[in-house]
């Protein structure tokens, strides 16, 4: 998922006038810059770390026809693109039609795809459009590391997606990786398939939202591993795409290509299968839910929304504005210490000069938010049941796991 | 530059925004800002105005700030957001 935009962020501007472009942008922008759109919750595998916790289709999914006026609403307001996830997107039946539809309207479209279904004739007809792009999901670069988190068989659906786009001519497909601690010793072997196929790397940051929230603990990049994978995004400049993704690293020195703010709910939000707008991909919860697009439309949420409005006005950097990084990373990402349980105004969980470290040691079990909801798979899954060898979040007390056990507190029963 | 004619290129769209407007090519995926008001109506104005020095006086740039008009959209050019045109 992309928090802001893809290619690297020039400005010429012109005349200089004083104010920067990220101080305008604080204030929010009359459309999105960067627009998710989840299409579905249903999914045919169950990564351990999906950030929107997906499987099942919502029963109240938008509509095709509902999905058409959306895609009207937002080439009215000149929304360049949208990213369109899931859930795996290419799973609902009008998935295609939807990109054709968008395509006609002049709305660009990015989606993101475990490959499955890319076969060769759909990359031939990918090739062939305008206005496409295609971001794979690999999160191992070895089928051992891939697999572990996205299921059996990810590895090699993934690489023949990437095949069958190569051979219908596709030019800058995007390998999409989300680091982990697993992975991160994979950079360069990564690059290396992007180059095979002609694709380009994109990298993004675990988040621990959705499913993700499970097993951060046990899969978020050690604090080595941040310098790690600082140094190299570093020396690979704008050759690698990052959707803005780590700026919370750029209290290591140098910001990163890209804005270096948060941009929820001023320049990025999400729409989800059911018409939920919230303001940011990394945020799935209700206490970032702007509203819904079924009625008035997206428009009236996107300008008017409290929480938006709330997001725009002059954040406080509480602690932080003690750090002499805070200009560069400026606290890091609001969903990373929102799920982890931190204070929002405080420092990100994986705040590079450990800032965080006794706070995320003070949240107890069970203090974390909860999730919202949950569309996972309740049952085995037919592609990929993964093999869970990365530890759940263990249960907030033995009630959880069994209705006999002790409940959390006597008065409200486990 | 300034006698040149150029024109917005086909496959970018313009969206204006408070601070100044945003552009996207479509063809590139790249975005761009514009910071200045002024620059958005002189890059809007380019099409209909025989030259670039035209454009900006129909934009009402004064003479003192060409310069710094002139560097922006030569940047603009070697991103191929900005064209000459050529009929």
């Amino acid at each position: 998922m992309t928090l802001a935009p893809e290619r690297p962020v020039t400005t010429p501007a012109a005349p200089a006038r004083g104010t920067r472009l990220v101080d305008h942008f604080e204030h929010g922008l009359d459309a999105p810059i960067c627009l998710t759109w989840e299409l579905t919750y249903a999914c045919n595998l169950a990564c351990v770390h999906c950030l929107s916790s997906s499987g099942r289709r919502d029963p109240r999914e938008l509509s095709t026809q509902e999905c058409f006026a959306l895609i009207e609403e937002f080439e009215a307001m000149k929304v360049f693109y949208v990213n369109i996830g899931g859930g795996e997107p290419t799973v609902r039946p009008d998935f295609w039609e939807i990109v054709d539809h968008a395509v006609a309207h002049h709305v660009g479209v990015k989606f993101s795809t475990n490959g499955f279904r890319i076969t060769p004739e759909r990359a031939e007809r990918i090739a062939a459009t305008d206005y496409v792009d295609v971001q794979v999901s690999l999160d191992g670069a070895t089928p051992e590391v891939n697999d572990r988190v996205r299921g059996a068989g990810t590895y090699d659906a993934a690489l023949r997606a990437l095949a069958n786009l190569r051979d219908a001519g596709m030019r800058d497909t995007k390998l999409s990786v989300v680091c982990t601690r697993e992975n991160i010793p994979q950079l360069d072997r990564f690059q290396e398939i992007a180059d095979e196929y002609g694709a380009m790397l994109r990298l993004t940051r675990l988040r621990p939202a959705g499913r993700g929230a499970d097993v951060w603990q046990e899969l978020h990049p050690l604090p080595e591993q941040q310098r790690e994978l600082y140094d190299w995004l570093v020396a690979h400049g704008e050759g690698v795409l990052t959707g803005d993704s780590f700026f919370h690293l750029a209290a290591y020195g140098d910001a990163l290509p890209g804005l270096n703010l948060c941009g929820a709910g001023r320049v990025v939000c999400l729409v989800d299968p059911v018409g939920d707008v919230y303001a940011c991909p990394f945020a799935i919860h209700d206490r970032f839910l702007a509203g819904n697009v079924c009625g008035e439309g997206f428009a009236p949420v996107w300008r008017d929304a409290p929480l938006f409005r709330e997001l725009r006005s002059p954040q406080t950097g509480g602690a932080c504005t003690r750090c002499s990084a805070y200009d560069a990373c400026r606290g890091g990402c609001m969903a990373a210490k929102f799920f982890t349980g931190l204070p929002l105004d405080g420092p990100d969980p994986e705040c590079v000069k450990g800032n965080a470290a006794g706070s995320l040691a003070a949240v107890a079990d069970g203090t974390r938010p909860a999730p919202s909801q949950d569309h996972s798979h309740r049952g085995p899954v037919r592609n990929a049941p993964v093999p869970v060898t990365i530890a759940r979040r263990p249960p907030a007390s033995p009630c959880d796991e069994s209705p006999v056990g002790p409940a959390r507190d006597a008065l409200t029963g486990g | 530059m300034l006698e040149q004619s150029w024109e917005l290129n086909g496959s970018v769209a313009i969206r204006p925004e408070p601070f100044g407007a945003l552009l996207y090519d479509f063809t590139t995926r790249r975005l761009t800002f514009l910071k200045d008001r002024r620059l958005v109506a002189v890059v809007e104005g380019l099409r209909d105005a025989p030259t670039v020095g035209d454009a900006l006086d129909a934009a009402g740039v004064p003479d003192g700030e060409r310069a710094g008009f002139d560097a922006a959209l030569r940047r603009l050019a070697d991103q191929r957001m900005i064209t000459r045109r050529t009929a």
